[in-house]
Order: C-alpha cells, then structure tokens, then sequence
C-alpha cells in the first residue's frame, strides 16, 4: 500500500509545481494585463477606467492570493475569462482538446502501425537489404522537422496534384495529411529505437535457444515481442510530449480547430487564461500518462519494478540514466 | 563494420559538417547578394545566373538568405548546446562527486524538469516572451541542460571509485583539481557524443519555434521562418520555400548521421 501512496503523494506534489510555475509564468509575462484587455475591446484607456478594470479582474491581490483563487478555480473546472471575448476559456479549451484528441490518436496510431512491422522486419533481418532501405527511410523520417513535411505535403497534394484541401475541415480526407506529416518523424523515431530494443532481446539467451532448436520464427517473433512490451510502451510513451509539441505546429498549419492553433491564436492576441489552460492541461496529461506508462511497464516486465524509468517515481538516478528520457 | 573503415566515413561526413559551418558562417563572404535588400522589380524572379536560388516575394535573393539564415541557425543551435553542455556537465559533476542533500535536490529539479512535455514548455515560454533571440535560447534551454547533467553525474559518480581518484584525495589534491584534471577529461567523449546528437533536434526546436512566429523575427533571416514567410506565396514561388527546405533538411540529416557514426564508433 505504502509505494502507491507515495506515487499520488509524488503526483499531486509534481501537478501542484506544474500549476505553480504556469501561474508564476504569466505572473512575469511582460505587459499589464487590464490594459491589454481594454485596448483589445477598443475602449478609451484613461486612470480610472484603468484602475477600475484591475481591481475587476483582481491584478491588485497578492501573488498568493490570485494563485490561489486560480487553482481553486481550476479544479472545479473554471479556468477564466478569455481576455479577447470575455468567454469562458474552459469551453474553448476542451473543445480545442478533443479536436487535438483525434489529430494525436490518428497519428500516434498510424506511427504504431507503420514503425511496429518495419521495426520487427528490420531487426530479423539484420545487415540484409530490407534492414538498410529501412534504416535509411527511419534515419531521414526522424532527420525531418515536421513543418518542414507538412509544407512540402501541401505543395504536392494540395497545389500540384490537387487531391487534398488544402485548409483540414475535419473532415476524414482533411485529416489524412496532418496525421501523415505528424506520423513520419515519430515512426522514424519509432522504428530506430525498437529495432534497437528487439536486438538488445535477440541477443539474450532464450532467443537463441529456441533459433538452436529450430523453432518456427513466428513464435520467437512472439516472444520476442512479449518480452520487450515494457519497452516499447517506454519508447511510445517518450514521443507523446513530441506528439503535443507537433500538434501545434501542424494545427497552425493546417488550421484544424484544435488546442494548438487555440493556443497560436491566443499568443498573438496575448490572451493569457488560455495559454495557462493550455500549458495545465497538456502537463497533467502527459504527467498522468507517464506515470500510468510506468506503473504498466512495472506489471509487465517486473524485472525493470526495481530499478525505476526516467522521470519520476525512479529512486535510482544511476540506471534510470540509461534509458535516456532527452535523450533521443 | 570494421573500425578503420568506419573511421574514414566519420572524417568524410565531418568534412560536409565542417563544410556547411564554413559556408555559412562566413556568409558575408559568400552570399552574391545582400540578403536583406528589396527591390521592386525583382520579385519572385524564378533562379537565374546573378540570384542562384531565386527571389521572394520582396525581391530579395533567396541563395544570399540561406546563408545568412544558415548563420542564425546554425549559430543558435551551436550557441544554446555550448551553454546547455557547460551547465548540465558542471550540475552533473558536482552531483556525482560531492553528492549528499545537493546532489538529491538539484536531481529532483532535473527529474521534475523533464516530467514536463518539453516542446509545450517551449512554444509557452517563447510565445510568452514575444519571441527574439534570447526568448528562444530560454524557452528551449529550459530542459536542454537536463541529459548533459545526468550524463555528467552518472559517469562522474562512477569515476570516483577508481584508485586513480582514491590516490589524488589521498595525495591532498583539491576537489577543483580532481575535478577539473582528473574527471573533466575523462568525461568529455560520452558528453561531446550527446552535444552531437542534440545538434539536430536543438535545430529543429529553434526553426520549428521561428516557423510559428515565435522564434527569430523578421527581417532576421532563419530557416524555419523563411519557409513560414513565403509559405503564402508557394504556387507563385516555390523555389523560395524549397531552398531554405532542402538546407534546413540536410543539415540535420548531416548531423544526425554523424552522431549516429560516432556512438558507433565508440560502441566499436
């Protein structure tokens, strides 16, 4: 029971640091925020209207007390007016996210698709051929920066070919490009890091065991795959902060109307409640994921229980190093 | 793969490396044109003799931009790995060698640090900060330092059983003479093999910042923002966004691959 306390323990220790620094952010961000209100809704800056415009949005509390009131206000669920409309930013936001829900579920769905058979391939068929075209296909997919895919994707199929919209209106063949140009550099990523962990296994005992008694390759494949589950739910785990940080990239491109273009949009107009929103949720949702990640990898291969991930929750500094979270 | 061969391949690929560093560093020597020149009647001229690479939509010569923005690239991304190198390499070794309650606190800010998506942190950060030069090296330095400290800590912590060390303590040697003499260099090839292989994605992080606006500003010429400029005017020009596409793209290729050659290298 003890380890399971300290992990909500560490958990809701890590949210809270999370919300505070969001908080002290926007705190330090240059610019008042009244005032940047007032002159987007085009009224006359004088004093008193100045004055009274802070007092109504609470600037002139304490620091504690307005990080207070904000994190109140977020557990219920209320993240604040948008400055821009006036409009309740949580609203925006989680129609934002759900849309950024699809965009991230498609993509990390094909990745997992294209990289998993191309990785298996790869590593079976070591040193031939196969394994070089793929290597070298992986090698550039990762090499590429994915603004870079998206707008060599429009100019080929939107303007030259003409098969695509160019603008994705959430429609099933407007999505198909922005999952496309997100996918490709996470299965480049993929499919290096898999190869690597299905060798790191062939090269154990019990694989060559079972080549030497002339057994079938399906089933080293299968177990080859059960054994390194843990691992490579690891190796998919590290890409989704990649996979938030795409989103917003491609959603800006693309103009699919989720969280990403939201939070593009709100940093030009300064619209501050909402890039808070944004930075909160996709730090409890990628905290929350890491940790439900490791306490899987723990059940599925319990020789890692002991030595710990990257991240939190790992007590050894030492072995977690080489796993290497930033690394890759 | 035998050692002298793949040797060989890491002095060949270093030369391109080397290469596209000279090139665009001395951009002013080598750009035909001034990049930030327009004129009127020369816009969007498609590749010609006097402007190899075209014009944009300013008229200004596209091949002259590429260098330069090369510079700003390349340059940045040089600049924030030296930094991250130099803090995560000094956190890592007092960590590992002095241990005890630093050790533990500056890990937990380590461990806490990358418990954040990185890139989220970064478009915050830099679009907090209204973008600019110094707005981009904080917003993704922030995490960068992080595996140059945790490599530095693990490898100096297992340093500092050897008898070579033991015998420097024993001999009176000060901490910052052990550290600096005897485990800096020791140290040096797995951190310098990192540093490599951050190059690329440290790339893709500032053009990807500077191609959604939040990075380096206009007129400053970089890659990613180029592409997000003539992005707009692609049909009529596409050489404009092609170029600056096809160098942002082998320059990470080239130093990715060369990464990928020395951790070979040295698995060997």
């Amino acid at each position: 029971m003890k380890p399971v306390l300290k992990r909500i323990f560490e958990l809701i220790l890590i949210l809270l640091i999370l919300s505070f620094f969001t908080f002290l952010l926007m705190y330090l961000a240059p610019g008042d925020a009244a005032e940047k209100r007032l002159s987007s809704q085009g009224v006359a800056i004088t004093k008193e209207v100045l004055d009274a415009e802070r007092e109504r949005l609470g600037l002139l509390k304490p620091f504690f007390v307005r990080y207070g009131e904000w994190l109140f206000g977020v557990c219920r669920g209320d993240f604040g007016m948008s400055f821009k409309d006036d409009m309740p930013v949580a609203g925006k936001l989680w129609s934002g996210l759900s849309n950024t829900l699809i965009l991230a579920g498609a993509s990390m769905f094909l990745s997992i698709l294209i990289s998993l058979p191309l990785a298996i391939v790869s590593a079976f068929k070591k040193d031939k051929a196969v394994d070089h075209v793929i290597k070298l296909f992986s090698f550039i997919g990762n090499s590429l920066p994915n603004f870079l895919i998206s707008v060599l994707f429009m100019y080929l199929f939107c303007i030259k070919i003409n098969a695509f919209p160019i603008i994705a209106t959430g429609s099933l063949q407007g999505l198909l490009l922005p999952t496309l140009s997100l996918a490709i550099p996470i299965s480049g990523r993929f499919i290096r890091q898999m190869r690597q962990e299905f060798l790191l296994q062939m090269s154990e005992d019990y694989v060559i065991g079972m080549k030497n008694r002339g057994m079938k390759k399906r089933y080293i494949v299968k177990n080859v795959l059960y054994n390194s589950s843990g691992h490579i739910l690891n190796i998919i785990a590290l890409q989704i902060g990649t996979l938030m940080g795409g989103s917003v990239v491609i959603e800006t491109i693309f103009r699919w109307p989720g969280i990403g273009e939201l939070v593009m949009d709100s940093i030009t107009a300064r619209d501050y409640p909402v890039i808070m929103g944004f930075v909160l949720i996709m730090g409890v949702i990628y905290v929350l994921i890491n940790q439900l990640v490791d306490v899987a990898m723990k059940r599925l291969d319990p020789r890692i229980a002991s030595a710990g991930r990257n991240g939190l929750g790992s007590d050894d500094f030492l072995t977690s190093d080489k796993k290497g979270g930033a690394h890759e | 793969m035998n050692k002298e061969k793949l040797k060989l391949k890491i002095i060949y690929v270093a030369t391109i490396a080397a290469m596209i560093v000279v090139l665009t560093l001395f951009a002013g020597f080598f750009a035909p044109n001034d990049p930030y020149a327009t004129s009127a009647e020369g816009i969007r001229m498609a590749p010609s003799f006097s402007y190899p690479f075209g014009t944009d939509n300013l008229g200004r010569c596209v091949f002259s931009r590429v260098l330069y923005g090369g510079r700003t690239t390349i340059g940045m991304t040089f600049l924030l790995v030296a930094i991250a190198f130099v803090i995560g390499t000094f956190v890592g070794m007092i960590c590992g060698y002095f241990g005890g309650w630093l050790d533990r606190f500056l890990m937990r800010i380590a461990d806490v640090t990358l418990a954040f998506p990185q890139m989220v942190i970064a478009i915050a950060v830099a679009g907090i900060l209204g973008g600019g030069l110094w707005g981009v090296l904080l917003a993704l330095g922030i995490t960068m330092w992080v595996s140059f400290a945790r490599l530095a800590r693990s490898h100096t912590y297992s340093l500092k059983s050897q008898p070579y060390i033991s015998a420097a303590i024993l001999s009176g040697k000060s901490d910052f003479y052990i550290l600096t003499k005897h485990i800096l260099p020791n140290i040096l090839a797995p951190l310098l093999t990192n540093a490599l292989t951050q190059i690329g994605v440290t790339m893709i992080g500032i053009s990807g910042l500077s191609f959604l606006g939040i990075g380096v500003q206009a007129p400053m010429a970089e890659w990613g923002q180029m592409i997000a400029e003539a992005r707009a005017y692609i049909q009529i020009a596409p050489w404009a966004v092609l170029f600056p596409a096809l160098a942002i793209a082998i320059t990470i290729i080239v130093f990715n691959y060369l990464g990928d050659l020395i951790m070979d290298y040295r698995e060997l």
